[in-house]
């Protein structure tokens, strides 16, 4: 990272370096767009991977934290801050140009901070309406419901865009350009529809069959979580990242505790560690049967849907015995896991290991060959490298376009540097090779749980830790790899009980952001397909 | 906010079980004064009705994979004669509101709900579609559908368990089993009107005056 520092300090003179948790560089705003471009242009290590845009109101400034990382090595990390002290009309500059994944996430900026970005194509509100009063995520918002109040009369979307464009010598322009061309036929898919995975919205415009735009309208289950948990202490907030992405509960707690952990320095026991890995791999299995499942049934397999639950339901038993608790599992808590597993527990897994290795050839034989299923998907829903990693889409869909991007490798957390496992890479980048993906992360899964499930070690399963943990002042990070790619926690801390600010990096906001270019010219049937085949979830987008 | 000791009191197994009192009631109900021909039309019309409930899976979050578990193989809704989910809200009879309502969701459940032909029912499944739940003290979230829509039956937990899922269609069945369908005596579920909002002028609105809005 030596010469990353100097190619910093080449770029901008006055930039400010500091060694925190990861390397953070503080930058004017001007300077910003520059910065980020030298460092994605650096040959030997591009930093073209923009896995987190996080929105920051640090009372008297506005800003945005940059969290950066490279496709060839995302082991090394880098941290870019910029802000501006006007609260009345905020401006920075935007990176769409560089990291097309910062186009939804500016949109959420604006929305939550009310910082505009020059040069982002399109700035509209993400998650909430057009006519929302306040920004949220600011300290000095009003939370009067009177202000915001729930009706219950239809509003029609708006189908202006407001943007403010830089032109070369310097002057900013405010216009408005229109979403749809003018006799564009558009219709609603979602928010109330089956095949969309929940309250998705797509507005699609159509020609004919085929698909011409989508515009993804989505914060049909914006809860305002990141907003909560400022109100709340560390143990208290554990329970919503369960409600993020729902199928990988576990994984995402895992994520908020060790974020937690790291940054007071509490040591978890072997035997929590064992347990916790066990766990996530067990959650990541039925995560992905029901990926399986859904996706099928999106290609009008029922008999596949009622399988991969069948199967589900076996892990849920475990899940069941062990914490009570089946779909959330309130397992993974600030030291360690809250319950010791039960005496059966081995058993139950060794003998869930064969079923399921079992059943995985009867998938691949009834459904993985079958000529209409390849017909659906094959070839369908391109997604190249380069796109995979400029919309940062991780997990099975980023490693089904060949992109080497599975956390558990390359930024080994828990007990994944001790246990060994393949990376399920697949380089042709359409549906079927994420379909695909999934089936065999899920033999790998098997394959860690072997290994560890005989060694659990003997010990407590919780360190001691206090009711209310201080963190020390600072910014931490942390991320896993959850069921449909990498899951991020970052807190910044004043001392308090309480965060100063939490911020979840959603790997479905991703997948659903390549949602348009994957579409466009396909099929509106395929479209469903598309969707299936990405796997996201909702309520992990809309946070 | 303080952390103190928080215990939560049980509620005693015996109260869930008690479903004969349950039927005495609805018997009750059904023969007090009922005339023997259309009372016996009656009962029939609501035995075909309430074990053949399409539910609508309005399903915004977690509560909505619980669903489609209890929906699946291993506990089998079909038993019940609601296997078939529909889609479309007009084909249902049932809406399955399965999950958080924001505030932009709030207009759509509603829309979606006044699509649904009589007699429609409905069950909030989850913290989250009673009182908001978890996430209650949010900016963006309707504290329980039943401020939008009016609510039948009430499930608890985050998310229920298929079981407790099973125990509220089955009270719903036996709240669809005191209808009289010849008399026209349906419970009369009312809007709740508190924060029912008119955005033009801010003024709340009625729904008993102002049935078309």
């Amino acid at each position: 990272m030596k010469d990353i520092q100097e190619l910093i300090l080449r770029t901008v003179s006055d930039a400010v370096i500091e060694e925190k948790q990861k390397l953070t560089v503080t930058v004017e705003p001007k300077q910003l767009h520059p910065l980020l471009q030298a460092l994605y242009n650096n040959t030997k290590l591009p930093f073209d991977y923009l896995i987190s845009l996080i929105g920051m109101d640090w009372g008297e400034k506005l800003g945005v934290i940059y969290l950066l990382s490279s496709s060839k090595d995302l082991s090394k990390e880098l941290v870019v801050m910029t802000a501006t002290a006007d609260r009345e009309n905020p401006l920075l500059y935007s990176v769409t140009d560089l990291y097309e994944t910062a186009h939804l996430n500016e949109r959420e900026v604006y929305a939550m901070f009310g910082i505009r970005f020059i040069n982002n194509p399109d700035m509209r509100r993400f998650l909430l309406n057009d006519d929302w009063v306040g920004f949220p995520f600011r300290k000095d918002y009003n939370d009067d419901a009177k202000l915001n109040p729930v009706n219950i009369i239809t509003k029609d979307i708006p189908d202006m865009s407001p943007r403010i464009m830089e032109t070369a010598d310097g002057k900013l322009i405010e216009e408005t350009v229109p979403v749809f061309e003018e006799d564009d036929y558009i219709i609603n898919i979602g928010p109330q529809h089956p095949s969309t995975h929940g309250v998705m919205h797509f507005r699609t415009a159509l020609d004919g069959e085929i698909v011409k735009k989508i515009d993804v309208n989505s914060g049909y289950i914006h809860r305002g979580i990141e907003k909560l948990c400022e109100t709340m202490t560390y143990p208290q907030i554990l329970h919503f990242t369960d409600r993020l992405d729902y199928l990988s509960a576990g994984m995402n707690r895992h994520a908020l505790c060790m974020c937690v952990e790291k940054a007071a320095g509490i040591e978890v026991p072997k035997r929590a560690e064992y347990i916790r890995v066990i766990m996530d791999e067990l959650n990541r299995i039925s995560s992905h049967l029901i990926a399986w499942a859904a996706h099928c049934n999106d290609l009008g397999s029922t008999t596949a849907f009622i399988y991969g639950v069948r199967e589900r339901e076996h892990i849920l038993d475990i899940f069941d015995k062990t914490c009570g608790g089946r779909l959330i599992i309130n397992q993974n808590v600030v030291g360690g896991v809250m319950f010791d597993i039960y005496p059966d527990f081995q058993k139950d897994v060794k003998a869930f290991i064969p079923y399921m290795r079992e059943k995985l050839v009867e998938y691949d034989r009834f459904f993985s060959h079958n000529a209409i299923a390849l017909g659906r998907m094959k070839k369908v829903g391109n997604l190249s490298k380069e796109d995979a990693i400029s919309y940062g889409v991780t997990g099975p869909a980023g490693r089904g376009s060949g992109w080497s991007c599975d956390v558990r490798k390359h930024k080994p957390y828990s007990l994944y540097s001790q246990v060994e496992f393949k990376e399920i890479i697949r380089t042709t980048g359409d549906s079927y090779s994420r379909y695909l993906n999934r089936l065999d992360e899920i033999e790998e899964a098997l394959h860690i749980i072997e290994q560890l499930i005989d060694n659990i070690p003997d010990g407590d399963v919780c360190a001691k830790v206090k009711p209310i943990i201080r963190l020390p002042e600072g910014q931490y990070f942390q991320s896993v790899e959850a069921g449909k790619g990498e899951f991020g926690v970052f807190i910044e801390s004043r001392g308090d009980k309480n965060p100063y600010r939490v911020k979840f990096r959603s790997p479905s906001m991703a997948a659903v952001s390549v949602m348009p270019i994957l579409s466009k010219g396909e099929k509106i049937a395929d479209l469903i397909n598309i969707s299936g085949s990405l796997d996201f979830v909702i309520p992990d987008i809309d946070r | 906010m303080d952390v103190n000791k928080i215990y939560i009191k049980g509620i005693a197994g015996e109260d869930f079980k008690d479903n004969d009192t349950l039927q005495q009631y609805i018997d009750e109900l059904n023969a007090g004064g009922t005339n023997v021909i259309v009372g016996k039309l009656d009962e029939l019309i609501d035995w075909g009705r309430a074990n053949s409930l399409w539910p609508l899976a309005f399903a915004t979050s977690c509560c909505g994979i619980e669903f489609m578990a209890a929906a699946a193989a291993h506990y089998d809704l079909a038993r019940f004669g609601m296997e078939v989910t529909r889609n479309s809200p007009r084909q249902a009879d049932l809406m399955v509101v399965a999950g958080t309502i924001v505030n932009k969701m709030g207009p759509l459940l509603r829309r979606v709900y006044d699509q649904m032909a009589e007699p429609k029912y409905v069950v909030a499944m989850g913290g989250c579609a009673i009182s908001g739940g978890p996430f209650v003290n949010s900016y963006n979230v309707v504290n329980g559908a039943d401020k939008i829509i009016p609510v039948d039956v009430y499930i608890p937990g985050c998310p229920p368990r298929p079981e407790s899922l099973f125990y509220g269609l089955l009270q719903l069945q036996r709240k669809v089993k005191v209808d009289r369908f010849f008399h026209n005596q349906r419970p009369v579920r009312e809007y709740n009107p508190d924060t029912l909002i008119d955005p033009k002028t801010g003024e709340i609105i009625d729904t008993k005056t102002n049935p078309d809005k």
